[in-house]
């Protein structure tokens, strides 16, 4: 079902195709492979890390800290319990660098004597026993004496500084001075949890070398890789990290594996035998990752005519107690801050600063998601202001093809942002379901019995909304990235006949197991499941670059496709007139193994330069728009969201199936982060550090969510993908807020939308600062 | 210690321990049944999900002195007749089809959740399918595919 082309300034923009759900059984993966991992998976067969059994292997945990920031003075050990049956492992324990390799290098692995402890939940010391009562019982025979020092936990009041950017286009004053209209608005969000449903958990196994080898829960085989050889001082081959079946990661196993895996190693070295860190919920949520918090201000600029002039964004983002990938995290969140809309005169500023609270990381989206939302808030508290409808106003200020964003980048292709806007708008009848909403908001308006607001009448206790937001996402790694890391797959025909693919990719429930021996089937003419894909093994398999940035398919993808034609090119040119598929067998026992090794070369034509940040900050971007109907109990104001329709432009889809699931997961994150998932703190601490008090979305609470996928595809990948993982999470939680409003009237600007922030909003307060 | 005697899956087993012991742990660690997860430990997220004489439990907060003489159901047993022809049964085909199970952690207490739903009649009605497995958490599908594919099996045949 090709769509009319949209004419963009003085160019036709290049047409992007909506994948027609008529090629095949709704939701269904008719012609596509079936996933691969999927039958164990159902059949409870495959092995998770909590699943392997070692024999002899022992339990260890992590003592950590209970003060936010302190001077750590000793470490005692309990005179009257028999130390010698268990292992107890400390900073002294590390044979190489105390810290856990990143992007700076300011995380130890465990606090040592004398240094200082910067959260609560901070590793100090490790115990592992040959079983988990013994562990229970001595874990408190473990007493840290400290010195407090006073914690900062506002990341305003702090005064270090992880990084800092700035990005100016324009003149702002004088783009300020041509509005007719000028808002402002403060807008806020706080962590949020990954919470995939396994957690974390690592198995450290002592080789006979003096090495190491980690079976893990894992997204990223050679990050945990580098941190092995930094700190225990171990060589490329005598680290060795294998990614097992990895139950949800969402970036929450980016990096914190790393810590985990060296914990576990040293107890495993110390006691000379496999040791399992799996970690419990509470542990889980208590000491690793979040979403980072944020707090978002804008200053917007337009004409009467709804055009924007200026736009003055400032981010603060809290890092937590380390670094971790805050530089990064802040990049991407300042680089999407004044969304997909084109202005001619622009400031972003953001800054990440360190907290006394655990550290902060990657979750799906990378700082895009804190950012976007402040953003389509402050687009339809405009709308709102102008009496504009927020798509007109959309429409009249979003990027279209050859338009420059704030870094100079000129958008020369695979620009769908009107595109994914126009299909969803659509799709819902969202300016028809606007009339009746706005109608039935004004006969309630007359009737109020507790002034003012929205206040029902008569039975009308349901209040109906729709909201609209519009989101973009740059595909892969920001700037440089993908150069300085400069990735490698390999395609192996093996000398026995058969076809591998290698990469580090991990598969945590995305279909990288499915999708990349379906793309180098597709490249080399055989059936799908004719091609192996090898495990995630750091002794097998090259670098192929984190499972991260929904980079898998788009570039890592990328290079197994190009691997694959060399492969085919290789065989077809030793056996002429044959092709790949009749000759490769035979190819093989003539010729022995093919591997070839598939190197990242820069996208053409795609430059950034990261000291200035100027150029272009992605190759591509994906795009996305959301279109949310919500229902708002006007008594307990208790939100229910009806429905989602989800228009992403990803590029090109591979398997349809898949990347369904990739936009419905990634919705229903957005719509838990706009409504539910609240994470309280207090002193540094997590309050609602379980899974009974920090709440998801259950089937009950999830909306019914209506994919579209758009493909309007990215030259520079041999398939045109772009990446979706991330981009769904981007839109979904400002169209909630915004549909709240439609309904009530209100706007919450600091997420999530509590029923207890929607009625003090209702009530005259506006909960939060705005203008 | 004491002996609990049970089925599971059809077979008889015997086990040795204290009687506060988890069924979870009874299943994973003493009988090798490694495909009920645990996620929190307290019953919140439902990834321990198995049948005691037909009822949804979580398995993390059923100690085995309770399960003495009574039958589990896993999901290593929801498919024993049809695994002995190469392949799953109707439900877990449902669930590949439809693309139901991603990272796949929660997918054993999903099936469970939902192989309870249907052999109690359980029809293809949205918002029963969804109460039927409210007490199982996914993070990955946004429980749309899941929900198709419990659909598709609850639908009769024409």
């Amino acid at each position: 079902m090709p769509t009319r082309a949209f004419t963009s300034g003085v160019q036709t923009v290049e047409r992007a195709l909506v994948v027609d759900p008529g090629q095949r059984v709704p939701g269904r993966a008719a012609g596509f492979p079936l996933r691969r991992e999927g039958p164990a998976k159902l059949t409870g067969a495959a092995k998770y890390t909590d699943d392997l059994v070692f024999p002899g292997a022992w339990h260890g945990i992590t003592i950590r800290s209970t003060e936010a920031h302190a001077k750590l003075v000793a470490i005692e050990l309990d005179p009257d319990v028999d130390w010698s049956k268990v292992v107890v492992a400390t900073a002294a324990d590390i044979p190489g660098d105390n810290v856990v390799a990143s992007i700076k290098d300011d995380q130890p692995v465990l606090v040592p004597v004398g240094g200082v402890i910067r959260h609560h939940a901070e590793p100090v010391a490790l115990l592992a026993a040959p079983d988990k009562e013994t562990l229970r019982r001595l874990k408190g025979r473990i007493r840290l004496v400290t010195e407090p020092l006073p914690p900062v936990f506002d990341p305003e009041q702090s005064d270090h500084v992880f990084a800092k950017y700035e990005v100016t286009t324009g003149d702002l004053a004088l783009g300020f001075a041509g509005a007719d209209l000028i808002v402002e608005g403060t807008y806020r969000v706080g962590h949020q949890e990954q919470l995939y449903i396994e957690n974390n958990a690592m198995i450290a196994v002592p080789g006979d070398d003096g090495g190491i080898v980690i079976h893990g829960s894992l997204q990223c085989p050679y990050y945990v890789h580098k941190a092995l050889k930094r700190a225990l001082r171990l060589t490329h081959v005598q680290a060795r990290v294998i990614a097992e079946e990895t139950g949800g990661g969402f970036g929450g196993k980016e990096e914190y594996p790393s810590m985990i895996a060296l914990h576990a190693s040293l107890l495993a070295l110390k006691a000379k035998r496999p040791v399992r860190m799996i970690y419990e919920r509470h542990e889980d949520i208590s000491a690793t990752t979040k979403r980072h918090p944020a707090i978002v201000r804008h200053r917007s600029g337009v004409t009467k005519d709804g055009v924007l002039v200026a736009q003055d964004v400032e981010v603060i983002m809290d890092g937590g107690a380390y670094c971790t990938l805050s530089p990064v995290v802040l990049s991407r969140g300042l680089l999407h801050a004044g969304g997909p809309y084109r202005c001619p005169n622009v400031r972003l500023r953001a800054c990440a600063t360190r907290t006394n609270t655990p550290p902060n990381g990657a979750f799906r989206g990378f700082g895009a998601p804190q950012t976007e939302f402040a953003a389509e808030m402050q687009l339809n508290r405009i709308a709102e202001r102008l009496e504009m409808s927020p798509a007109e106003l959309r429409r009249r200020n979003v990027y279209r093809l050859n338009d420059t964003t704030p870094t100079g980048q000129v958008l020369r292709e695979s620009v769908a942002a009107e595109e994914v806007l126009e299909q969803a708008l659509g799709a819902s009848h969202f300016e028809r379901i606007r009339e009746r909403t706005a109608r039935e908001s004004a006969e309630r308006g007359g009737s109020g019995t507790i002034p003012p607001g929205p206040l029902r009448s008569g039975d009308r206790r349901v209040a109906n909304g729709i909201g609209l937001a519009l989101g973009w996402h740059g595909a892969g790694f920001t700037g440089s990235g993908e150069v300085y890391i400069g990735s490698i797959a390999s395609v192996e025909l093996t000398a026995d006949g058969r076809i591998r693919v290698l990469t580090a990719n991990t598969e945590m429930g995305q279909g990288t197991k499915t999708v990349f021996p379906q793309m180098v089937a597709a490249e080399l003419g055989v059936p799908s499941d004719w091609v192996e894909y090898a495990p995630q093994d750091t002794a097998e398999v090259p670098d192929s670059g984190p499972t991260v940035a929904s980079r898998t398919v788009m570039v890592v993808g990328g290079l197994v496709i190009r691997a694959a034609r060399r492969l085919k090119a290789a065989v077809e040119e030793r056996n002429p007139g044959v092709p790949f598929h009749e000759a490769f067998r035979d190819d093989a026992k003539a010729n022995g193994a093919t591997r070839i090794d598939q190197k990242f070369e820069a996208y053409p034509g795609v430059v950034f330069d990261d000291a200035t940040y100027v150029g272009d900050a992605y190759p591509a971007y994906g795009w996305a728009a959301a279109v949310a109907s919500v229902e708002v109990d006007l008594d307990t104001a208790e939100v229910t969201v009806r429905d989602v329709i989800a228009v992403d432009d990803v590029g090109k889809v591979i398997h349809p199936v898949l990347c369904e699931g990739q936009v419905e997961g990634g919705t229903l994150q957005a719509v838990g982060y706009a409504t539910l998932e609240e994470m309280k703190v207090r002193d540094g601490r997590y309050l609602n550090d379980r899974l009974a008090t920090y709440l998801i979305p259950t089937a009950m609470d999830a909306p019914h969510i209506r994919t579209i996928l758009v493909e309007a595809p990215f030259s520079g990948a041999p398939h045109g993908a772009k990446g979706v993982g991330e981009l769904p999470m981007d839109v979904a939680a400002p169209a909630v807020i915004a549909a709240i409003h439609d309904a009530t009237g209100v706007w919450i600007h600091d997420l999530p939308a509590t029923p207890e922030r929607i009625l003090a909003a209702m009530h005259g307060d506006r909960g939060a600062p705005a203008a | 210690m004491s002996a609990y005697r049970f089925l599971v899956n059809g077979a008889p087993a015997q086990v040795d321990v204290p009687g506060m012991r988890r069924l979870l742990d009874v299943l994973r660690d003493d009988l090798g049944l490694t495909g009920t997860k645990e996620g929190c430990g307290e019953g919140e997220c439902g990834a321990c999900s198995v049948l005691l004489d037909g009822q949804v439990v979580d398995a993390c907060l059923v100690p085995v002195c309770q399960v003495e003489g009574r039958i589990v159901r896993t999901v290593e047993g929801l498919s024993l007749a049809a695994r002995e022809r190469g392949s799953l049964d109707t439900l877990q085909e449902a669930f590949l089809e439809h693309g139901a199970a991603q990272c796949g952690i929660c997918t054993p207490g999903m099936l469970m959740a939902a192989r309870a739903y249907l052999d109690a009649g359980g029809g293809p009605d949205d918002e029963s399918i969804r109460e039927a497995i409210a007490g199982n958490l996914c993070r990955c599908t946004g429980y749309t595919k899941i929900v198709d594919a419990i659909v598709a099996v609850a639908t009769p045949l024409e």
